[in-house]
């Protein structure tokens, strides 16, 4: 066994375990994390892909390499957009669990 | 190919574990710690796998600027965030049962990938001279398949759009409030005046090298927004304002930039985002320096969040 099929072969043990964890948990920062174990294995089977590709004295395939990297920072994006969601949905549950109070206190202002 | 070593062995199931460990920490701020050791990880399994731009970009947005973003988050739902509520254990069990399935028939297409590979590594080191670059993956981004990297700079953009709409009315005009607030101490103050001059250093030297080494806009503009950050947290500035006109500017230059030279080159070239013979390479260069600028912004204003409830009035619209 190859060292890129045994890595490989972790990405899909990864891509399980995420899926799993996104299912069955109930937090949503938990379920956030979920998905980045699914992000993060199937990164690695194109890391696979590309490191089997490598040919022309390169050390692996070019393009699966950049369209990773190209997928790294979205998936950053959307992770910060996922958080700021959830946070946001944090804020809203602490603002109905205090009725009064929630009328005064700016939503911004949590802790 | 090398043959499977011990360290590569004991590499993945320190990944493995450390996922689990993500899954199954009792809480939402342990698993965000575990992340951050994950990502590290992941990037010592990227430089194994041959890909040195890729372990980069996974340590320092991977480990780093995700991780900073959890473990913020994490700090602040102690309370609302309810980690009860687990589906009872024959469904767990039954999901179980499918999940590994999908592993099971990942495991088999990465057992059954076809021999030889299928590569595109020769066609790009046969059109590589054109572009004037030596670093393949720079190339990828930057020519060959500069129509994502186009559109990953614009999906930046579109989520520091979405991100500061999640604001509520009243805090619009006021400065980014996710960052943890720490009280100033001695070794964090000197650390946020010390360290950013080399890590800028550091930024602009993986960016320069990127053509022809491993490196690049991504890697550079993440450290630089690391930085940035750094010295937010330590206080010694505060964030901007989100309604500043000059800093809006600055996050979306590179997009602009970008396609401007992508229209440009339907007339000097032949297609949308295609250069000029010879131009190649100082074209690639200035879109690289005005995309970091602009993508090291937008990554440090994503990490400071939303605009929160703003302290004086007085706009500086």
């Amino acid at each position: 066994m190859s060292t890129a099929t045994l890595f490989g072969l972790c990405g899909a043990v990864l891509v399980g375990l995420g899926l799993y964890g996104l299912i069955c948990h109930a937090g949503a920062l938990r379920r956030i994390l979920a998905f980045n174990l699914i992000g993060s294995g199937v990164f690695l089977l194109f890391g696979v892909v590309a490191r089997r590709g490598a040919a022309a004295g390169f050390g692996g395939d070019p393009v699966p390499q950049a369209l990773v990297i190209t997928g790294l920072v979205v998936a950053f994006a959307a992770t910060v957009l996922a958080v700021a969601l959830a946070l946001r949905l944090a804020q809203a549950r602490d603002a109905e669990a205090e009725p009064v109070a929630g009328a005064e206190r700016a939503p911004g202002s949590g802790p | 190919m090398s043959a499977v070593t011990l360290i590569d062995l004991a590499l993945a199931l320190l990944v493995l574990g450390l996922a689990a460990w993500v899954l199954a920490t009792a809480t939402v701020f342990r698993a965000a710690v575990g992340f951050v050791a994950y990502g590290l990880l992941l990037a010592l399994v990227w430089v194994r796998l041959g890909s040195v731009d890729v372990a980069l970009t996974e340590a320092a947005l991977g480990g780093g600027l995700t991780g900073l973003l959890l473990l913020g988050a994490a700090a602040r739902v102690t309370s609302g965030e309810s980690e009860a509520g687990q589906p009872p254990w024959a469904l767990r069990l039954l999901v179980g049962l499918l999940c590994a399935g999908v592993t099971v028939g990942l495991a088999a297409v990465v057992l059954l990938l076809p021999e030889p590979s299928p590569s595109l590594a020769s066609a790009t080191a046969a059109s590589l001279p054109a572009t004037g670059v030596g670093n393949p993956v720079t190339a990828v981004l930057l020519a060959f398949r500069a129509i994502d990297t186009l559109g990953e700079s614009i999906v930046l953009v579109l989520a520091l759009v979405g991100l500061w709409s999640l604001a509520p009315d009243r805090a619009w005009d006021g400065r980014p409030g996710s960052l943890p607030k720490v009280p100033p101490t001695g070794a964090l103050t000197l650390l946020a005046q010390l360290l950013p001059p080399f890590g800028i250093l550091v930024g602009i030297h993986l960016l320069w090298v990127g053509a022809d080494h491993p490196g690049g806009k991504f890697q550079g503009a993440t450290v630089l927004a690391a930085m940035w950050v750094l010295v937010l947290i330590a206080g010694l500035r505060e964030p901007p304002r989100v309604t500043s006109r000059p800093l809006r500017w600055v996050a979306v230059a590179g997009s602009l930039l970008f396609v401007a030279i992508g229209l440009g080159g339907m007339g000097w070239a032949e297609a949308f985002l295609a250069y000029p013979d010879g131009l190649a390479k100082p074209l690639i260069i200035v879109i690289e320096v005005g995309l970091t600028l602009s993508v090291a912004a937008i990554l440090g204003l994503l990490v400071a969040g939303p605009p929160a409830e703003s302290t004086g009035r007085a706009a500086d619209r």
